[in-house]
């Protein structure tokens, strides 16, 4: 590899050396010092603030500690708790919850950005925008007292519908998904909307041309073409409401078992020492569900770009 | 068409409802008391109060120090690997997303283990280091982690900022004409990268604003941490927070639309009126 770069002639490098190179021959040693300090900070602090805390998290979950004598030694113990009992149904209420907001909110957050498409109206559409903005903003601890005021017990929509009697609590899963999707629709709206814009309205008449109905469009070029985005948003919607926290601790605590408000209930309060190795466990586990989510797309980022770059 | 114009309709209205009607019942939960009939109370006390203010101030405070801290950080490494180290591009982009994998609640696990570390260090001179980290005053631990939380917002914003000017080409004309590094990068990159660097910013700034997670599990009291602990013994006063939340992201947004918008429109402007 070496030897062919060195025999070519200084004019056939391909990329942009031949432009750099005469004017790199004359003061060569000051120009080549000054390239990586200024990306050092960046690498230092990552290292630091993100490396260390993530490295201890995998190294501690790992590990466990003798309450009596402090020694800690190599265990899988936590990693099986965690995986057991009341934190795996944890695991699991995250997973579910996470699933069903993600569809939802795919599903409902394409069906608007679809209208605001059809409806051609530069106006709205920017209303639709800025406000999706504000919204997909608007979230944790602000969204759940919201929600608490407007759905919770004493809350004005449900005195006014008189909700409680008809048997509706918002400290339940469903309220759950009722909060989660209030965020996550406004933000699947802004992430769709530049995929719709791409499907072309030749495609369209094409397809009405050769007397297909409009279902049929959606069904046979509309939805295929989409797929890769609408996943590719799924994706997104569904870390979105995984590392979602604060909205759902606000709102129920600890009622709803979530993986989230375990974590944070075995890193606060007075518990055991091994617990906090436990939350670690813990985190480890959010990280790989997170990667075998977004493993999904990646093969999938390729084909939209094809059609809608 | 017709049904699908009706149809489109039937959406964005009932969507309207949903994303409305929480914000009217809230308003309305602020000033309605069952008791004493409508009243602005809960605004009234939120202004009086005391813990309010000093968390307000705290978010702030900890949103300018994590936007400067990202920007300091980020600007420079963008522009250098775009223009000179490209092997590089990969791995900061990665790295910048890396936190989107990592949800805030495992990474504030792993910091506070790194924190519970200080009895161990209490000899060495890193301990004055861990208690300037957790000072109540203004807990550096905190703008460190936000830094790392709004790495994808500064790294995507940026990177389309990169895209959309030709960097190398300024560069080179302000070195050829003797600028120095420091003065290229202050004087005619961030200059040309404002649209970027403000939404980026912006970004950043809302969601430390809005921030619970990372502070409520370290022990602090930012805005959001007290919103919820005055939510104990004061429904109304925190829902009247939560509705100045949702105003402040508003502002916030506003802001970056006027700021972003009102330079692109400026500058094609100005190519109207010399073409």
């Amino acid at each position: 590899m070496t030897m062919t770069k060195t025999t070519r002639a200084p004019g056939t490098v391909p990329g942009e050396a031949p432009r750099e190179a005469p004017r790199e021959v004359p003061r060569k040693a000051p120009r080549r010092v000054p390239r990586w300090p200024a990306v050092v900070p960046f690498f230092a602090f990552m290292a630091l603030c993100f490396g260390v805390p993530a490295g201890t998290m995998a190294y501690n979950a790992f590990t466990v500690i003798d309450p009596d004598s402090g020694a800690s030694e190599y265990s899988l113990h936590n990693v099986t708790t965690s995986l057991s009992g009341q934190y795996a149904t944890g695991l699991a209420g995250s997973v579910k919850l996470s699933l069903l907001t993600a569809v939802l909110a795919t599903a409902l957050g394409a069906v608007i950005a679809q209208a605001v498409v059809n409806s051609r109206n530069s106006a709205l559409r920017k209303a639709v925008v800025s406000a999706s903005g504000v919204f997909a903003n608007f979230s944790g601890a602000p969204l759940a007292f919201a929600f608490i005021a407007t759905l919770g017990t004493t809350g004005t929509v449900t005195r006014l519908l008189e909700l409680q009697r008809a048997g509706f609590s918002l400290y339940t899963f469903t309220g759950l998904v009722l909060a989660y999707l209030y965020f996550m629709v406004p933000l699947m709206v802004v992430t769709v909307l530049p995929a719709l814009d791409g499907l072309r309205g030749q495609w369209r008449e094409a397809a009405a041309s050769c007397g297909a109905t409009r279902a049929q469009f959606w069904r046979h070029v509309g939805l295929p073409v989409l797929m890769p985005s609408l996943l590719g948003g799924a994706v997104l919607m569904f870390g979105t409401a995984f590392a979602s926290h604060a909205t759902a601790a606000v709102m129920t605590g600890s009622s709803v078992p979530l993986i989230t408000i375990q974590i944070a209930n075995a890193l606060s309060g007075n518990v055991l020492v091994g617990q906090e190795n436990l939350a670690l466990a813990m985190s480890l586990n959010m990280v790989v569900i997170a990667l075998l989510v977004i493993a999904v797309q990646i093969p999938l980022r390729r084909r939209s770009e094809r059609w809608l770059g | 068409m017709r049904t699908s114009r009706f149809g489109s309709a039937a959406v964005l209205f009932a969507a309207a409802l949903y994303f409305l009607v929480p914000v009217a019942a809230s308003l309305w939960f602020t000033v309605d008391d069952p008791a004493k009939g409508l009243n602005l109370d809960a605004y009234v006390k939120g202004i009086g109060d005391e813990g309010m203010l000093r968390s307000l101030l705290l978010s702030l405070r900890l949103g300018l120090a994590t936007v400067a801290l990202g920007l300091l950080l980020m600007v420079p490494t963008m522009v250098v690997v775009t223009l000179r180290l490209p092997r590089l591009r990969r791995l900061v982009e990665v790295l910048c997303m890396v936190p989107l994998i990592v949800p805030p609640i495992a990474l504030v696990a792993g910091v506070s283990t790194v924190l519970s570390w200080e009895e161990d260090l209490m000899t060495t001179p890193f301990y004055r280091t861990f208690q300037l980290l957790h000072d109540k005053s203004f807990p550096l631990v905190l703008v460190l982690v936000y830094t790392v939380m709004s790495l994808p917002f500064l790294h995507r914003s940026l990177d389309a900022g990169l895209r959309a000017i030709d960097l190398r080409t300024l560069v080179e004309a302000s070195r050829s004409l003797g600028a120095t590094r420091a003065a290229t990068l202050w004087r005619v990159v961030v200059p040309n990268l404002r649209p970027a660097i403000v939404s980026g910013a912006v970004l950043s700034l809302a969601m430390v604003l809005g921030e619970f997670t990372v502070a409520t599990v370290l022990g602090f009291e930012p805005f959001a941490v007290w919103m919820v602990h005055v939510g104990e013994y004061e429904a109304q006063l925190s829902v009247a927070a939560a509705m100045l939340s949702l105003l402040i992201t508003w502002g916030l947004l506003l802001l970056l639309t006027n700021l972003a918008g009102g330079r692109i429109r400026r500058i094609r402007d100005r190519r109207k009126t010399t073409s």
